[in-house]
């Protein structure tokens, strides 16, 4: 028991220069327990138990230095293998009593499981400092430019009417188109604009033939639609297109966009046309947006009116934007006119409607603020590619 | 129209600023597009009297003024030369801008406070009719009369503001002074003092000439005639404040008469024309001109006349170009001593066709073109006659007034029910009847309905929407409530096309290219290389002769839009467009032409470089691959075989397009013989029809299983003669793979050493895999061989191990 005591203070001294975490004195207390009650081949038995000991010293050594997880494989290979060295050991016992064999295969498994779980161990760490090494190495610039993923651009009048058209999607509108180049009855005679109309002054128009001409507006479509949909109720239409006028400079090109609107049904009221461009403009200009109404003149509403919207700029206080007036005219706008009605095959007894009309580079001018119209026909990419 | 605010306060009472009035007609609905200040730069300037004029102790040129200015006495010190005690002078107080913009500050000229600046006509921009002689030495000096104190704009009358007024074409009776007085009366509540503006007027008890007679032989364009006969005219320039109320109006004065028509004309709407009454022999006629009849306007231009023009005549000539322009022959002259003085109707279409054929727009001519009130023309002698007795300029003795034709007074209905309703606005019969009140129309009530009698100037309002629109701006547009239609729920949609275009717009987009909106107008020749110049439609009046004709193609349009860019060095041009082409069945066009729309794109240079990404070249692969990525996104497969059009395309390196056996269009590079045209290297191009796309694209996807069974790769490569498509390989595998070559996919081209000049090397990935089982090596082994023998035989391939 002295020798044993001996042994295991000696065996408590080394292990404390191996490691802090007390493995292997666990391990020598039980071995002193086996051996404490057991008589025994005494050299025999202490051999084999310092065998033990140095393989399980010497394994936890190389198992500290080791820094890579295919070394730590080949160790476990060459300790605890089929012909490693601990094995080795067990087949050394064969000289042993019946009686002791079984406690010294007890003391060289407990060795194993001891080694083996500070290989896990050893593993874990190996894997923790790995994580660190490739993080303290893998740095990169992160203020180099990102793959360049390349992405086309929308042109900026394509994005606003495509804006115009959600917004009345979303408020029940169907999309009607017709035809850039129009027939006069089309385009004049039936908007209540017949030969000679003072009011077609206001538009001067590219012809083709004396009766064909470019639109000179998208408000043709009111007619198609209603000739198109007589005598279904609602109709309820935006047409965007191109439309033609000849006229050029900063603020008219002579192709541009419009959006046109009409709602015919029973009771339609200009309230819900005050409605319906209230809702419009706080969609496409913001929420706090407010609009008003002036009269105004248009061959084919009557009454007739003219919608500012609060400046988006000052929200109405008045700035260079809006001129100082805290608005902004965006669109005309009105009632059908009767005989508009009767033209699109519809009584004027029994219905009535509102229409307006948008520029769509007007709304596009003021929602990316640019200064002149000419730039959106003019396609410089450096400009395009910043919508 | 310009509306002098001096003038109107003549006619009408108002109660508010000039800004405010201004804010109050526009949102009334008469439009005020600019406020002029005639007073501009005066503000500030001041008639002073110079009390004392000393030498500046330190300097010889200078002078201390000390200045009465009425309220003060200021100091201030001037470098002119010409200044006596006792002058009244033009003062700049401090804080003044100037008409050129000089902005007067309180400052020290060698030690000496000037508290101003004494102007001279330069400064004010004056010129030298105002002030005494010795104004051209320096200061401005101003006769003894001028009120020390007193502005010195109002002191020259100019404290006056203009309203530059935009009229829609409804309201020419805004045209006139009386009718914005009403109309400022209307939106205002007042009352316009217009007593002397009717015909109730001492015209009336005129006598009618026995020696004048006026034959109205075109009914249609000339409703009526009147001619005051004026005799012992004396020819004088006219008082200064009609001359400052013409020029406030942008009518430059010329003599009594000529000024007296024209300031009628401004305040009645009625355009005058004042006739040498001793200059015409014979009757007065208004008629159609003779075939090629000549006459000798006030221009001194003679000028051939289409047989449609309406003249003025007299028995023996031309003596005007009704409602357009007088003849030289009839003008007045300053020894004009008798008149005949015209105000007649003359029709809008007519004087419109007649003005702009020759070129010769007035306010006059402007005026006819609108309309004219009909029941205002003597009215407007009237006044003529009150202002040629005012001024001493002649004496009205006779009147001839001929009417073949007056408008029947209209008769409106207005119903407060209807009108509610149709505004959406709740109205009070007493609302509506206060309207009424205001704009001055006679009306009968009965059951909550009106019988508006409407005032011959008011040629705008025939129906009851008219009156509507009339009780909604008076009421105020405000007074309109907010709400949403009633009707049925509607469901917004697109159509399958206009889903189709959106969705094609984005996936160009997505694959790098850059949409552009260009004309659709173009030059004839462009559109005649790419479209067909047998379809093109030429425009009548182009605003450029290069935007002469709609296009067929969308190419020379994107051709131009990348050449642009390119000359302002952006490199990497990838743009495309969605837009129509229009084709003409015949020319000239008889019926509406057919619109087809197009997707086009352009590319030239290469991709923009990156730290990170290879350049690739725009070429023809890469808008191929662009094509082809579009195409699957719609489930589409194209097929390209060599184009059959090489005049434009490069023969070598351009395609036509297939979908299902159709031609859809084209993709290839330019022809390298129309680079210089177009000033551009190795661009790429290609058009497609967009209606076919549409027909064939996929409208629902099918899914297919996910094989179970692993698959089988094999690479081979081979090398084939250097023009065998590669398409050509790749479809003879497929059909020898059968079903289980499941995908086979090129991944090199090569061409070098060693390979033989003629020759190339394709490598091709194959995939075998069978949805019913696993595959044996054994089995690809043979499948693999026998495709290999399969295009060694049909190419010539070699196997390249
Ligand atoms: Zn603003």
């Amino acid at each position: 028991m002295a020798e044993l005591a001996k042994l295991g203070w000696y065996r408590e001294s080394r292990l404390s220069s191996l490691s802090g975490d007390g493995r292997l004195f666990l391990w020598y207390q039980s071995a002193s327990i086996s051996f404490g009650w057991v008589p025994m081949d005494y050299e025999r038995v202490v051999y084999l138990k310092s065998e033990i000991q140095r393989i399980g010293e010497e394994t936890l050594r190389e198992l500290k230095e080791l820094d890579r997880q295919d070394a730590l494989q080949e160790l476990k290979v060459k300790v605890l293998g089929k012909k490693g060295s601990l094995t080795a050991l067990l087949r050394q016992m064969g000289g042993l009593s019946p009686e002791e064999r079984p406690m010294m295969g007890q003391v060289v498994n407990d060795m194993r499981s001891c080694l083996e779980k500070a290989w896990e161990e050893r593993g874990v760490e190996l894997d923790i400092l790995a994580l660190q090494k490739r993080l303290t190495t893998e740095r990169i610039d992160i203020t180099l430019p990102g793959t360049c993923v390349s992405r086309g651009h929308h042109h900026p009048l394509t994005q606003v009417i495509e804006e115009i058209e959600d917004i009345f999607l979303g408020m029940g509108f169907q999309i009607a188109e017709g035809p850039e180049i129009e027939t006069d009855y089309y385009n004049f005679e039936a908007l209540n604009l017949p030969k000679e109309h003072p009011a077609r002054e206001m538009q001067d128009s590219f012809y083709i033939t004396e009766e064909i001409l470019l639109r000179t507006q998208t408000s043709p479509v009111q007619i198609r639609t209603m000739e198109r949909l007589y005598p279904a109720l609602p109709v309820k239409i935006i047409a965007p297109g191109k439309v033609y006028r000849n006229d050029d400079d900063a603020t008219h090109s002579p192709m541009f966009h419009q959006v046109e609107g009409l709602v015919v049904d029973r009771g339609i009221r200009m309230s819900d046309l005050k409605g319906i461009l209230l809702n419009f403009s706080r969609q496409m200009f913001g929420e706090s947006r407010e609009i008003r109404l002036r009269p105004s003149f248009f061959p084919f509403t009557e009454p007739s009116a003219e919608v500012d919207v609060s400046c988006m700029l000052c929200g109405g206080a008045g700035c260079r934007l809006c001129k100082g007036s805290g608005w902004i005219e965006i669109l005309g706008s009105g009632m059908v006119h009767p005989r508009v009605l009767e033209m699109g095959g519809y009584n004027p007894q029994d219905v009535t409607g509102f229409a307006f009309g948008m520029g769509v580079e007007r709304i596009a001018m003021l929602k990316f603020g640019i200064e002149d119209m000419r730039l959106l026909f003019d396609n410089d990419l450096r400009f395009l590619q910043q919508f | 129209m310009k509306v002098s605010l001096e003038w109107l306060r003549e006619l009408v009472d108002i109660d508010r600023s000039v800004a405010e009035l201004a804010e109050t007609l526009t949102r009334g609905g008469i439009e005020v597009e600019d406020v002029e200040n005639l007073n501009k730069g005066f503000e500030k300037v001041v008639i002073g009297e110079i009390v004392s004029l000393t030498k500046h102790p330190d300097a010889d040129r200078l002078w201390v003024c000390v200045v009465n200015v009425g309220q003060e006495v200021v100091t201030i010190v001037t470098g002119a030369q010409n200044l006596l005690v006792g002058d009244r002078i033009p003062v700049a107080l401090v804080g003044s801008t100037l008409p050129n913009e000089l902005s007067i500050r309180k400052s020290k000229l060698r030690g000496v406070v000037s508290q101003g600046m004494l102007c001279s006509r330069e400064e004010l921009l004056l010129d030298a009719t105002v002030g005494l002689d010795r104004s051209a030495e320096g200061i401005l000096v101003l006769p003894h009369e001028a009120p020390i104190g007193e502005n010195f704009g109002k002191y020259l009358g100019r404290e006056d503001s203009v309203l530059d007024l935009e009229l829609y074409p409804n309201r020419p009776d805004c045209l006139a002074m009386v009718n914005v007085a009403r109309e400022v009366a209307s939106l205002t509540g007042k009352k316009p003092h217009l007593s002397k503006w009717t015909e109730q007027n001492q015209v009336l008890s005129l006598p009618t000439a026995s020696d004048l007679r006026i034959i109205i032989e075109n009914e249609e364009l000339c409703w009526r005639y009147a001619g005051l006969v004026v005799e012992d005219v004396r020819i004088a320039p006219s008082p200064e404040w009609m001359q400052r109320r013409l020029k406030a109006a942008g009518v430059r004065p010329i003599n009594n008469i000529v000024d007296i028509t024209n300031y009628c004309m401004l305040e009645m709407g009625q355009p005058l024309h004042a006739f040498d009454r001793d200059k015409i022999s014979g009757d007065v006629h208004v008629r159609a001109a003779f075939p090629g009849e000549k006459v000798v306007t006030l221009d001194g231009i003679e000028r051939t006349l289409q047989i449609d023009t309406l003249l003025i005549a007299d028995d023996c000539q031309p003596l005007a170009v009704a409602g357009v322009m007088g003849g030289l022959d009839s003008e007045i002259t300053k020894d004009t001593k008798r008149l005949m003085i015209e105000s007649a109707h003359f029709s809008g279409v007519s004087v419109r066709r007649t003005s702009r054929r020759l070129g010769l727009r007035s306010e006059a001519s402007n005026r006819f073109e609108k309309g004219i009130d009909v029941y205002g023309i003597v009215a407007t002698l009237g006044r003529v006659c009150d202002l040629l007795l005012e001024l001493g300029a002649g004496r009205p003795v006779a009147l001839v007034d001929v009417v073949k034709n007056l408008p029947a007074q209209r008769q409106v209905s207005l119903s407060v029910e209807h009108t509610s309703t149709v505004l959406g606005a709740e109205l009070e019969m007493a609302e509506i009847r206060q309207v009424l009140e205001d704009l001055n129309f006679k009306y009968q009530e009965q059951d909550g309905q009106f019988e508006v009698g409407i005032p011959s100037y008011r040629s705008d309002i025939t129906i009851e929407e008219d009156l509507m629109e009339e009780v909604a701006r008076l009421i105020g547009y405000d007074r309109i409530p907010t709400t949403l239609p009633q009707g049925d729920l509607t469901q917004g949609s697109r159509t399958p096309e206009q889903e189709f275009r959106r969705r094609l717009r984005r996936a160009f987009a997505q694959s790098g290219m850059d949409e552009v909106i260009t004309y659709t107008f173009t030059r004839a020749e462009a559109d005649a290389q790419w479209g067909s110049a047998k379809h093109s439609i030429p425009l009548l009046n182009p605003l450029r002769e290069e935007l002469g004709v709609m296009r067929t193609s969308l190419v020379p349009g994107l051709l131009d839009v990348a050449a642009r860019n390119v000359t302002r060095r952006t490199m990497n041009v990838s743009i495309f467009e969605i837009g129509n082409t229009y084709w003409g069945e015949e020319q000239p066009l008889q019926k509406l032409p057919r619109e087809e729309l197009r997707v086009a794109g352009v590319a030239v240079g290469k991709n923009g470089r990156h730290w990170q990404n290879q350049l690739v070249n725009y070429d023809f692969y890469y808008l191929k691959g662009i094509l082809d990525r579009v195409a699957l996104e719609f489930g589409l497969k194209l097929e390209y075989r060599p184009a059959e059009n090489q005049v434009l395309l490069h023969p070598g390196r351009s395609a036509d397009v297939y979908l299902q056996n159709q031609c859809v269009g084209f993709l290839g590079e330019m022809h390298p013989s129309l680079e210089k045209t177009w000033g551009l290297e190795r661009v790429v191009v290609f058009e497609l029809e967009f209606a076919a796309l549409l027909a064939r694209m996929r409208q629902t996807v099918r899914a297919h299983s996910i094989p179970r069974f692993p698959g089988i790769q094999r690479d081979l490569a081979v090398v084939v003669a250097k023009d065998t498509p590669a398409e050509a390989v790749l479809s003879k595998m497929r059909k020898l793979g059968g079903e289980l070559l499941q995908q086979v996919e090129i991944f090199d081209v090569y061409r070098g050493n060693p390979i033989p000049d003629d020759r190339k090397s394709l490598a091709f990935a194959l995939r075998y895999q069978s949805l019913e089982r696993t595959l044996t090596d054994e089995e690809v082994n043979l499948l693999n061989s026998r495709i290999l023998e399969g295009i060694q035989q049909e190419f010539g391939a070699e196997w390249r191990k």
